[in-house]
């Protein structure tokens, strides 16, 4: 029974994070109808950011708390720099152009970003310092629910929360929404499309950096190549849920991280991806629009 | 030509840039070691880089508008292209072809072993993307686990070999088949799926299959793999090593002859013709009575089995082969090849694979942006040169007044 709490806790806290990077995706898809392969590099460059900055602050000798703020913050805002150039110059003069186009540039764009870290950085595995205290709570179940998990857990909560008031309340979340649904039609009212998608690509980032400091602060160790996987599977999750819905990404992460974290549990930690990799086929080949997506009628 | 205005706009790109690339560009800093690196070089570097590039692709959008304008202006129909030139008239192609032929089978004599060995891997690239190029310049259908193939066929023989000690010329037709069986039973699940989804399913299959060989110890040895694979045989005799090179060398050049002429004869096929079909319209293609499974099908079996021919050569060549050699990257520079070269058109493969395989081998200084290059490719040619350095050419037919000089009866294809 304890394990099995363990397994739910470690399946929870991965879907969070799967999900923070998943909304990434499901909402560029939504507005621009387009997978941001660059996705999980954004993720990753936003990991390498708070390394860096929280190394620097740590050997400054600067107190925890504000290293952890400075450190999200940097990540968030470098993260939706580098997402929001990422449009400007691999998708932007694509917009026209055949569906086969922006996805090979974004291809490009993402060995692109892997190996710009690589090079200017390190191939190695890093340590990443740990951000989040580890404090004593929940005595009875402490030794198998961590801190981490609980914070990741609370965070991603909140990002939601917010993400969902946005998306329904404020300006652009209605901008965002009218564009998602007929971008002529949005232009002809007046809503600046450019604007939106940049919007799209700098809150997609941002989120996607928030997931990576958490994880990476969560396994303790970064590396270029962590945004790959962890793409693919954010990219599962959103197909999973039905990509270009919101709540469809929250629930395909929580599915796929619980699937993920007992398949690993109670059948082999080997084949981890196996698993992963082999979900996203079944439902691709079973429900091509996934748990919550509407089926798109094909127009000649 | 250049104002003050476009002066700015360069200079906040390239601010825009050293802001960016701040923390990963100029900041090294090790928490454990206690020490901080500051590079302030290289922000340097950037914001010159930046502001450079910015300046160069206003200069070429500006040229590129005035050739328009110009063109518009004047009402003259655009010329062809030299290449397309000496690619339609046989008169130049076949000159042209012969002597690239004998310079390629004089080359083991005229340079050393590496060389040639350098060559043969080239070749083996030219195989790859051309049978790459079957599934996504011709049908369109992009594939990003091609590996997962050229995988299968490297590891059937390095299998049966070991196991059971058949030669490379037994092998062969065995790795395609199993390649081919393997591109059908991807084709299957993914028929109903259509460009990005596609693009991750076979990702995930080429993961799948990687991820497989590293972890299923008993069949594939995992992460240590498979050494001692044979060279190809030559009738029984015994080779050296510099004959086994040259040998393997010109088994490739027939494999890459062998490849161009089947790719050539198969685009101007009935099934050719369904393809490009597929690739242009599908819904369309559909309602012309076209066979989608099949076409699909055939597409993906017939792109994997050169994949898998290509990956008994590979066993053969290195005579050891464990998992690292067939990640998602390779895919990556297999389909950098395709879109380099140009999509659908056979020369333009042969010519971006000998480019991009060859030219980070004799620029050593630069092997370590090799990956970098490659993704600055792909986003590059996408935005500027869609149809890559040597466009496919569609046959179009068109009407001659009489009297009227003669005039190419082909265009560049404007896709």
């Amino acid at each position: 029974m304890e394990y099995f709490i363990e397994l739910l806790f470690s399946g929870l806290t991965r879907g969070s994070i799967y999900a923070l990077i998943a909304l990434g995706y499901t909402m560029v898809y939504g507005i621009i109808g387009l997978i941001n392969f660059a996705h999980g590099e954004i993720y990753m460059i936003g990991a390498f950011t708070a390394y860096i900055v929280a190394s620097v602050l740590t050997i400054y000798g600067f107190p925890v708390l504000s290293i952890v703020i400075i450190a999200g913050l940097a990540a968030a805002v470098w993260s939706s720099a580098y997402g929001y150039t990422v449009e400007k110059v691999a998708y932007k003069p694509l917009r026209h152009a055949p569906r086969l186009s922006p996805l090979i540039s974004a291809i490009g764009m993402s060995i692109f970003l892997q190996n710009y870290v690589l090079l200017a950085q390190t191939s190695d595995f890093l340590a990443f310092p740990q951000l989040i205290p580890d404090f004593e709570f929940m005595e009875p179940v402490a030794h198998i629910v961590g801190t981490t998990d609980m914070i990741i857990l609370v965070t991603t909560a909140v990002v939601m929360l917010g993400l969902t008031l946005l998306i329904k309340f404020s300006r652009t979340g209605k901008a965002m929404r009218a564009t998602s649904q007929d971008r002529t039609m949005a232009m002809l009212v007046g809503i600046n499309v450019d604007r939106v998608i940049s919007m799209t690509f700098i809150i997609g980032s941002s989120l996607a950096a928030i997931g990576g400091v958490l994880i990476a602060s969560h396994i303790g160790q970064i590396n270029f190549y962590i945004g790959f996987i962890a793409g693919i599977k954010a990219f599962t999750a959103a197909v999973l849920g039905g990509i270009g819905s919101i709540p469809g990404a929250v629930l395909g992460s929580f599915i796929l991280g619980l699937t993920e974290s007992f398949a690993t549990g109670y059948i082999s930690s080997d084949y981890e991806d196996v698993f992963a990799f082999s979900l996203l086929v079944l439902i691709l080949i079973f429900k091509p629009s996934g748990l919550l997506g509407k089926s798109e009628t094909q127009k000649v | 030509m250049t104002s003050f205005s476009e002066l700015k706009k360069s200079l906040i790109v390239s601010l825009w840039f050293s802001f960016l690339t701040f923390p990963i560009m100029v900041i090294k800093a090790d928490p454990i070691e206690k020490t901080v690196i500051w590079r302030w070089e290289n922000l340097f570097f950037v914001a010159i880089g930046s502001f450079t590039l910015s300046m160069l692709g206003k200069i070429f959008f500006a040229q590129h508008e005035r050739r328009r304008a110009r063109r518009a202006a004047d009402q003259a129909p655009a010329r062809d292209p030299l290449i397309q030139v000496i690619l339609r008239e046989p008169r130049y192609l076949y000159p042209l072809a012969g002597a690239i032929l004998i310079f390629a089978l004089a080359f083991p004599f005229l340079f050393s072993t590496y060389q040639t060995n350098v060559m043969t891997t080239a070749l083996m690239y030219v195989v790859l993307g051309l049978g790459l190029n079957i599934v996504v310049g011709v049908a369109g259908l992009l594939d990003l686990g091609y590996v997962a193939f050229y995988a299968v066929g490297a590891y059937s023989y390095a299998l049966l070999n070991l196991h059971f000690d058949l030669g490379f010329w037994t092998v062969l037709p065995i790795g395609a088949i199993l390649a081919a069986f393997f591109g059908i039973l991807l084709g299957f699940p993914v028929l109903r799926l259509r460009g990005d989804y596609l693009a991750i399913v076979t990702l995930g299959f080429g993961e799948i299959i990687r991820l497989i060989m590293e972890n299923w110890n008993e069949f594939s040895q995992g992460p240590s793999g498979i050494s001692n694979i044979d060279r190809p045989g030559l009738f029984g005799l015994e080779l050296s090593l510099d004959m086994a090179i040259t040998y393997l060398y010109y088994l490739l050049i027939v494999m890459v002859l062998i490849t161009i002429f089947v790719v050539n004869r198969l685009q101007d096929s009935r099934l050719g013709r369904a393809w490009i079909a597929l690739r242009e319209d599908e819904i369309a293609c559909q309602a012309m009575g076209i066979d989608k499974t099949k076409t699909k099908l055939t597409a993906f079996a017939l792109g994997a089995t050169w994949a898998g021919m290509v990956g008994v050569f590979f066993a053969a060549k290195t005579t050891f082969i464990n998992p690292a050699s067939f990640t998602f990257l390779e895919s990556a520079i297999i389909l950098s090849i395709v879109v380099l070269g140009g999509m659908g058109s056979i020369l333009g493969v042969v010519v971006g694979a000998l480019v991009l395989i060859l030219l980070p081998e004799y620029l050593r200084a630069l092997s370590d942006y090799r990956m970098l290059a490659f993704g600055a490719i792909l986003v590059t040619m996408m935005v500027f040169r869609p149809q890559g350095i040597i466009s496919s050419v569609r046959r179009t037919y068109r009407y001659r007044k009489r009297g009227e000089r003669e005039r190419p009866a082909e265009e560049g294809d404007t896709q």
